[in-house]
């Protein structure tokens, strides 16, 4: 098998416990995790984060933690959570990050799914969480906390300090000196090594598991394309619940060796990666676009001659800065403009963005903007996409360096085969595929075909370079009522790159045209209608002005000029739009917990406003209920106004 | 609750104030016990910052008696309230508004600090010790606070709930043994008085702080405090815990604004 053939270079490596305690031994003293805590960065030696691992895996054992338990790890990107994590797998557990900030009952289905008998919570907020549901999750006995602050008053007998359990672990490795060891040596690489809950765009989640083999190999793969080495630094700021953070802040980390870096919270991101400057970044399109959009911002604040230098070596950038990070030919003349920009703006900027020491970034989980995308590129950030699932480690398409191609995802990572079935979905196959579905055979078998190949559910087709393009999620590829291809996905992402555009929703599929729902983005527009001078009370006033609504309306008329020029996708021109009163929000289920649309839960709750935009009325009465972050429930409503844009006709070019 | 209520640490004796003809406080007598959180309410007018001042030696009452901790305090300045513990914040937010946040909460180790003004100056002697100590203490105060974001950032720039939050920032970090609020959630959305009642409650019960706080937010102040007492045209018409004063009749009459 091809699987083992990867392990014989390991020496025997071939476990997540294994690593770490190999780096300890051969480089004891490298800087292995970082966190600030009380304005400091504190750091923490791969010999520390060993003695502690250790600690914690005895701990558990002396709790009653055994081999195939099932450890729940919820909270925000904390050493002492990654370190239970290898705790767990030290003793052949496996742990299962779940997104933090989910409430208590969102929770409640994979702590029941997975069977959870000890958890690892980060602090008070996630322990009133857990005893909220204990009794309901039936299995639950020991809850463990990292930070004791608020904590006092709480004195059942099942919960317990971390570091009480550390203690507790030392006094058990004392007295059974041999015992972790041996434990460590029986872990194999075919054992299940994290278990990452699906986000559930459909459907219940899924818990999918992967082996130590998987993640490893997803590991060694993206280290070995992007040259990651020992001295790295990275930023662990993404739920530990994604695939994409556990990926690089966890498998990467330990196969690579190099130093992760947890922010001081979840309000502190910017300033720590300025102070960080990692040299591998990793962030969903979101927060490049978000990025973009407050460096947009400030500098309409700023004064004319900043304004005009700054315009200027941007558009320098946009010529000729991609091709030159690509090493690709470039006139004298451009080459000393750029070198100019880069002294005057692009270096001050990457180094505002915290990302002067960028070797490179990725970005991941949905599509990104073309424009966007060559914005960084083209200010010298080294920017990726890849591609992959929860289900393939997160790992299977990488763009080398010196052939990235804006609209595509990379040629297929090292020891990934890629297959494209009849009805254009991809399909995958290599040693990052996940063992199975927990407890779900059936779903296991419908998600990998006979020959071994996952079904990924993406539409998409090669290109003459072998690069994987993806167009859509292949359920959300309808037809348009006269038979053209609808692809919302594609059309929304256009427009989410106009920095007044924060989501979109569009509908099509079997429709005679396409209208779209559009949610502002409040930062941006707000901005601008103050330097309109126009008042507004909130996020419901704002996105219902008129103004607004005409802002809306030219963004969405230069998508339309656009897409008439694209004969695939000519049809898909948006002729109604209206502007949503409220923000869309994972609280209220209509995206998921990585932001990503919901489209069906939407479309059933807006019901009506859908019916409003093919019936041609102009404006429609609303109501809708929101969850507020601490449960509570209240109601928003609003008279949406429904804008026309303007449609270019279809030119047919001569075949 | 488990917290342990202590003895009488502060007991103010027929308080009088006036300011020339005008009778802010008349003969009011109440006490202040450790540990407790004691709210003092009323109607605007009433004398409950009057009340509050006099407490912190801003103003001094012409007729009355003031104990504090077994002793009869004489006349006082406010900052010898500050050496004796006692914090403060106050209804209008008085902080260094360029300043940044953590400048901020380092004033209020101001009381705490030995170098003297040559050597903060030119840095050197105790001075640099000194600051890394206090530093300490202030970067705790903002961890517990939940305001690492802001650190860096001029108080000026901030909204008004997060401006109330650096102020007891400040006053917390002069680890007071007493510290008194005037009107901490005024002007705060909801989400934001949570926040401070939560931040209240929890100094309160992790350092032993003595609270008095005045506020207008009647749930609120029935919902955190131990005991009330209730002023109106400077009398005091009730006194006791949040259900008795709630059916006290004259309170009813008086500020919950029935039969009117």
């Amino acid at each position: 098998m091809p699987k083992q053939a990867n392990f014989a270079s390991l020496d025997g490596l071939h476990t997540f416990p294994r690593l770490l305690f190999h780096h300890a031994k051969t480089r004891p003293n490298a800087p292995a995790m970082r966190e600030k805590y009380l304005g400091i960065w504190q750091t923490w030696t791969w010999v520390d984060v060993a003695e502690r691992v250790r600690a914690l895996a005895c701990g558990l054992a002396a709790l009653g933690f055994k081999r195939g338990d099932n450890l729940a790890v919820i909270g925000d990107n904390r050493p002492h959570l990654y370190m239970m994590m290898t705790a767990a797998q030290c003793l052949g557990g496996v742990p299962v990050p779940l997104y933090q900030d989910a409430v208590a009952n969102e929770m409640l289905f994979a702590l029941q799914d997975a069977g959870i008998r000890f958890a690892i919570v980060e602090d008070q907020e996630q322990v009133d969480k857990m005893l909220e549901i204990k009794d309901q999750t039936g299995a639950l006995e020991h809850l463990i906390y990292d930070d004791p602050r608020g904590m006092r008053h709480y004195n059942q007998p099942f919960l317990h300090d971390i570091h009480e359990l550390m203690e507790m672990g030392r006094i058990h490795d004392r007295n059974h000196p041999d015992f972790l060891n041996a434990e460590i040596e029986l872990g194999h690489f075919d054992d299940i090594s994290v278990m990452l809950y699906t986000s559930g765009t459909t459907g219940k989640p899924k818990g999918v598991c992967q082996t130590h083999a998987a993640f490893i190999a997803a590991a060694q793969g993206g280290v070995q394309v992007d040259n990651l080495g020992a001295d790295g630094d990275i930023l662990s700021y993404l739920p530990m619940a994604w695939v994409g953070d556990h990926l690089f802040s966890y498998a990467q980390a330990l196969v690579a060796g190099f130093t992760i870096n947890c922010p001081e919270s979840g309000e502190t991101v910017m300033t720590d990666l300025r102070e960080i400057g990692p040299t591998c970044y990793f962030a969903p399109p979101r927060v490049f676009e978000s990025l973009l959009t407050s460096v947009m911002i400030r500098m309409e604040d700023a004064g004319q001659i900043k304004q005009k230098v700054f315009h200027h070596f941007m558009a320098v950038a946009k010529r000729c800065g991609a091709d030159i990070l690509d090493g690709k030919a470039v006139g004298f003349g451009d080459r000393f403009q750029y070198w100019l920009g880069n002294i005057l703006i692009y270096a001050p900027l990457r180094n505002v963005l915290g990302m002067s020491r960028i070797r490179v970034a990725y970005t991941a989980g949905a599509a990104i903007g073309p424009e966007l995308f060559r914005f960084y590129r083209s200010m010298g950030i080294n920017l990726k996409q890849f591609y992959g699932q929860t289900e393939t480690c997160a790992y299977v398409c990488i763009q080398p360096d010196g052939q990235i191609k804006f609209d595509s995802v990379g040629q297929p990572a090292p020891g990934v085969e890629i297959r494209i079935a009849d009805n254009g979905e991809v399909l995958v196959k290599g040693p990052m595929l996940l063992k199975e579905y927990y407890k779900r055979p059936d779903a296991t078998a419908e998600s990998i075909n006979a020959d071994g190949y996952f079904m990924t559910g993406d539409a998409g087709f090669l290109d003459e370079d072998g690069h994987l393009k993806i167009i859509d999620r292949a359920k959300d590829v309808g037809k348009l009522s006269n038979g053209a291809m609808f692809a919302p996905n594609y059309i929304e992402n256009k427009l989410k790159f106009f920095q007044f555009i924060k989501e979109v929703v569009c509908f099509g599929h079997q429709r005679d045209m396409v209208c779209a729902f559009v949610n502002i983005d409040v930062g941006a527009v707000g901005n601008w209608a103050e330097r309109r001078g126009i008042s507004y009370s909130g996020y419901a006033d704002l996105a219902g002005k008129p103004e607004v609504l005409e802002l809306i309306r030219e963004c969405v008329e230069q998508i339309n000029a656009d897409l008439v020029n694209d004969s695939m996708v000519a049809d898909s021109q948006i002729h109604r739009f209206l502007v949503l009163h409220k923000e869309l929000d994972p609280d209220d289920d209509e995206l998921t917990r990585t932001r990503k649309v919901r489209r069906n839960f939407v479309a059933e709750k807006y019901k009506v406003l859908i019916d409003a935009l093919y019936s041609g009325k102009t404006s429609q009465f609303i109501e809708t209920e929101v969850k507020f972050e601490d449960g509570r429930r209240g109601k928003v409503s609003a008279d949406l106004k429904i804008a026309e844009a303007k449609t270019f006709p279809i030119v047919k070019k001569a075949a | 609750m488990s917290k342990k209520i202590g003895d009488v640490i502060l007991d103010l004796q027929n308080i009088s104030l006036r300011f020339g003809g005008v009778k802010a406080l008349t003969d009011i007598s109440f006490n202040v016990r450790e540990h407790e959180i004691r709210a003092i309410i009323g109607p605007n007018g009433a004398g409950k910052s009057s009340m509050l001042n006099v407490i912190n030696g801003v103003y001094h009452p012409q007729e009355g008696k003031i104990m504090f901790r077994g002793t009869e305090r004489k006349k006082m300045e406010p900052h010898m309230a500050a050496r004796q513990n006692i914090a403060r914040t106050f209804q209008n937010i008085a902080l260094f508004k360029g300043m940044t946040v953590l400048d901020n909460i380092m004033t209020g180790r101001i009381t705490k600090m030995k170098a003297n003004f040559i050597e903060h100056a030119l840095w050197f002697g105790r001075a640099k010790k000194e600051e890394l100590e206090h530093r300490k203490v202030v970067e705790e105060v903002i961890d517990f606070l939940e305001i690492q974001h802001i650190r860096k950032t001029p108080v000026n720039r901030l909204p008004y709930g997060l401006q109330k939050r650096v102020e007891l920032a400040r006053a917390l970090a002069a680890e007071p043994t007493m510290l008194l609020l005037d009107e901490p959630m005024a002007g705060m959305n909801v989400e934001e008085k949570q926040d401070m009642c939560r931040f209240i409650l929890d100094v309160n019960d992790q350092f032993g702080t003595t609270i008095v706080l005045i506020e207008h937010d009647m749930g609120v102040v029935m919902d955190i405090s131990d005991r009330v007492v209730v002023l109106d045209y400077g009398k005091k018409i009730g006194d006791g815990v949040p259900d008795e004063v709630k059916n006290n009749e004259d309170v009813i009459k008086a500020y919950l604004g029935a039969g009117h």
